[in-house]
C-alpha cells in the first residue's frame, strides 16, 4: 500500500514538473516524436522496398525451394537431369506448398534472321507456373503457353528488340542435347513478355516443358523443380520432409540459392540499425540535456525532499518517471504520426517518373511501404529502454546531493 | 529528565582545498522534550550549522549527536531519511514549499511519504489548515500565497505528522512583524498543545522573546544558555 502511495506521489510530481516549462517539454517531446516518426517511416519504406525486391527475385524463377540433382547449381548443364521420385511428389502434395512445377533448363543460343544471342532456355509447365514465377502474368503481347506440349516460344521484349524480331516471327533455338550433340529447332514467337528487371527479358526464353525435352532428347527427365509455399520464412519443416523423401537430391531454400538476397536483407537491417542509432544518439543528447537542466534547476527542491525524509531512491525514481512519461508521450505521438504518414501510402509510392534510375539501384518504380512488427518493436523498445538508460545519469545526479548543500544552492 | 536532543563534544570544520573553517567547536547541549529553545548569535556564529547537524542534514566532524535516542552521526543516508521522516520537522527561512503542489498537497507530502492512507491524510491536513488559519486557501499553489501564508503552510507541513522535534531556521526572517507575531503564537500553541519540541535559529528579537530558553552562540561556541520560565 505504501509503495502504491509513493508511486502515486512520484507520478504526480513527475507529471507536474514536466509542465513547469511547457515550451521546453514540448520541444523535446516533438523532437523525440520526430525521431520516432522518422525511424518508423523510413523503416516501413525501406522494408517495403526490400520485401518487394525479395518477392520479385523469388518470382524471377527462384521460388522458395528448388530441387536439382547434385552438381547442377555449380554446373547447370543438360547432363544434370533427373526424374522426380513418387516419394518427392508425395512430399510436395502437403498443404504448405502453394505451387510447384518441373522445369527443363539449358544454356543455349537464339537466332533471328538478323541477330543471335546467348540465353537460358526454360521449358515450363504453363499452368503450374501460375503463382510460382512471373512468366504466367508477364506476357503483354500475344499469348501465354497452353501446355507443356505447346510449340510456341515466349520472348522478352528487350531480346525481341535486340534480335529485331517480333510476335508471329520465327526464331531458331540451339542447345547441346543429352547426347552431346547440338539440338536445334525453329519456333514461332507466340508471346512477348515484359518484366523487371529488364535483364530478365534478355536472359530467358520460355517454351513448353515437353517440347524442350524432345528438342534436348531428354525423354521425361528434368533439371529443376521449383516450389512455392505460404511463408518463405518457415521452410524448415518442408525442407526436412523433402530431404527425407528424396535424400539423393540437392534440395535448397531460396536463401542458399540466392545468397545475394539474404545479403540484401542483412544490409537493409544494418542500414536501419545505423539509422536508428544516429537518430537515437541525437535524441538522447537532447533528453540528457533537458533532464540535467531540470535536475540542476531543482537542486534545492531535491535537497528539500531529502530533508523531509524522501529516500534517495525515490528522488532517482522521480526523475526516471519524468523521463518515462516524456518517452511514452513521444512514442505515442511518433507512432501516431508515422501511422498517419504511412497509411495513405500503403497503396504505393509512385516513383515512375524516375523509374529508370530506380531500376538501376534495384528498386521498383512503385514502392509499397511495409509495416514490420519487428521494426516497430525495435524502434519503440530502443527509444524507450535506451531513453530510460540515458536518464539514469541525471537521475543519479539528483539523488546524490548532500541535503544541506542542495538546500543552500541558489 | 527525558531529552529529545543531546550533543556531546560536537565540532564541525568545513574544508575547502587547503583552507579549514571551524564552524562549531566542542558543543555540549541537552534539549529536553517539549522545550521551546532559541539559538541566537551573529551571522557566522554557527546557528544554522548546529540545526543542520541536529537534523542530520550534515555530519559533524567530531562528537556525538543523539535525537530521540538515535545516534544521528552514525546513521546511514537511508536511516537518516527515515529519522527525518518520522521524528523531525523542518521550517526553513525561505519556506521551501514544493511549487508544483497545492498548499494541502504540500502539507500531505510528508504523510504521503510515511504511507498514511489518503482519507486520514486529507482529514489531518484539513484540520491543521484550519488550525494555522489557511482555511479556503488549501488548493492554492505556493506562488499564489503570500510569504506569511507560505510560512504557515511550511509550519503545518512540519508539524502535521506529529514529529517529536521541529527545527526552524530563521522562520520569521522574511515576514513582517504582524505576521511573525501570529506565526510565533501558532508555534507556541503547537508546542503546548501537541507537545512538540522546537529549536529555532534566529536574529529576531520577537522569536527570542517567545522562547523559553535562549542559547547564544559566538564563533561556533555556546557562550550563554539561559532558561526563562
Amino acid at each position: 500500500m505504501r509503495s502504491e502511495r509513493m508511486t502515486s506521489l512520484l507520478w504526480t510530481l513527475a507529471w507536474r514538473n514536466l509542465w513547469r516549462h511547457t515550451r521546453r517539454t514540448l520541444m523535446i517531446l516533438f523532437a523525440f516524436a520526430l525521431g520516432v516518426w522518422s525511424m518508423i517511416v523510413i523503416a516501413a519504406i525501406t522494408r517495403g522496398s526490400m520485401e518487394q525486391q525479395l518477392d520479385k527475385a523469388i518470382l524471377n524463377l527462384t521460388g522458395h525451394i528448388q530441387i536439382h540433382v547434385a552438381g547442377f547449381r555449380d554446373d547447370p548443364v543438360i547432363e544434370h537431369q533427373y526424374t522426380l521420385s513418387p516419394a518427392a511428389e508425395t512430399a510436395l502434395s502437403g498443404k504448405e506448398v502453394t505451387a510447384w512445377a518441373r522445369r527443363v533448363r539449358a544454356p543455349g543460343v537464339i537466332a533471328s534472321e538478323r541477330e543471335s544471342a546467348g540465353i537460358t532456355l526454360v521449358g515450363i509447365e504453363p499452368e503450374q507456373e501460375r503463382g510460382l514465377s512471373f512468366i504466367a502474368t508477364a506476357v503483354t503481347e500475344g499469348r501465354y503457353l497452353d501446355s507443356p506440349d505447346d510449340q510456341g516460344l515466349l520472348l522478352g521484349r528487350k531480346l525481341a528488340e535486340r534480335l529485331e524480331t517480333g510476335l508471329g516471327r520465327r526464331v531458331v533455338l540451339m542447345s547441346q542435347d543429352a547426347n552431346n550433340k547440338v539440338g536445334d529447332r525453329g519456333f514461332r514467337v507466340v508471346g512477348i513478355f515484359d518484366t523487371q528487371p529488364r535483364q530478365m527479358e534478355e536472359a530467358y526464353v520460355f517454351i513448353g516443358r515437353r517440347t524442350a525435352q524432345k528438342m534436348l532428347k531428354l525423354d521425361d527427365t528434368i533439371n529443376e523443380v521449383a516450389v512455392m509455399t505460404g511463408n518463405r520464412d518457415r521452410l524448415e519443416p518442408l525442407l526436412v520432409g523433402l530431404r527425407a523423401a528424396a535424400p539423393a537430391y540437392d534440395i535448397e531454400p531460396w536463401t542458399v540459392i540466392e545468397p545475394l538476397l539474404v545479403l540484401t536483407q542483412k544490409i537493409t537491417d544494418a542500414i536501419l540499425f545505423i539509422w536508428y542509432a544516429i537518430v537515437f544518439a541525437a535524441m538522447s543528447f537532447g533528453l540528457i540535456n533537458t533532464l540535467l537542466m531540470a535536475v540542476f534547476e531543482r537542486t534545492r527542491e531535491f535537497g528539500l525532499f531529502q530533508s523531509l525524509g524522501m529516500p534517495p531512491r525515490f528522488i532517482l525514481g522521480q526523475v526516471l518517471v519524468e523521463s518515462l512519461i516524456l518517452l511514452a508521450l513521444a512514442l505515442a505521438l511518433g507512432n501516431l504520426a508515422a501511422w498517419a504518414t504511412i497509411a495513405p501510402l500503403m497503396g504505393g509510392i509512385d516513383l515512375t517518373s524516375v523509374a529508370e534510375g530506380m531500376e538501376l539501384i534495384g528498386v521498383a518504380p512503385v514502392i509499397y511501404p511495409a509495416w514490420s512488427i519487428n521494426d516497430l518493436v525495435a524502434a519503440n523498445l530502443l527509444v524507450f529502454v535506451l531513453g530510460l538508460t540515458a536518464s539514469l545519469y541525471p537521475a543519479w545526479r539528483a539523488s546524490r546531493h548532500v541535503p544541506v548543500e542542495a538546500l543552500t544552492r541558489i | 529528565m527525558d531529552h529529545t536532543v543531546v550533543l556531546r563534544n560536537v565540532s564541525k570544520i568545513y574544508r575547502q582545498n587547503s583552507l579549514a573553517v571551524t564552524a562549531l567547536t566542542d558543543i555540549n547541549l541537552d534539549i529536553p522534550k517539549k522545550d521551546f529553545a532559541c539559538l541566537s548569535g551573529p551571522s557566522g556564529s554557527g546557528k544554522s550549522t548546529l540545526l543542520n547537524l541536529i537534523g542530520g542534514l550534515d555530519k559533524p566532524s567530531t562528537g556525538e549527536i543523539t535525537v530521540d535516542g538515535q545516534r544521528v552521526d552514525q546513521l546511514s543516508k537511508s536511516e537518516l531519511a527515515q529519522l527525518r521522516l518520522r521524528r523531525i520537522g523542518f521550517v526553513f527561512q525561505a519556506y521551501n514549499l514544493i511549487p508544483v503542489l497545492t498548499a494541502r498537497e504540500n502539507i500531505e507530502f510528508v504523510m504521503q511519504l510515511q504511507g498514511v492512507p489518503a482519507t486520514e491524510r486529507s482529514d489531518k491536513a484539513m484540520e491543521i489548515i484550519k488550525e494555522v488559519g489557511l482555511d479556503g486557501l488549501e488548493n492554492r499553489r505556493p506562488g499564489e500565497l503570500s510569504g506569511g501564508q507560505q510560512q504557515r503552510v511550511a509550519v503545518a507541513r512540519a508539524i502535521v505528522s506529529e514529529p517529536s522535534l521541529v527545527l526552524a531556521d530563521e522562520p520569521t526572517a522574511n515576514l513582517d512583524s504582524k505576521t511573525a507575531q501570529a506565526l510565533m503564537e501558532l508555534l507556541v500553541h503547537m508546542n503546548t498543545e501537541h507537545n512538540v519540541t522546537f529549536i529555532f535559529s534566529t536574529h529576531d528579537k520577537l522569536v527570542m522573546d517567545f522562547s523559553r530558553r535562549l542559547i547564544k552562540l559566538h564563533d561556533g561556541r555556546i557562550v550563554e544558555d539561559v532558561r526563562r520560565e
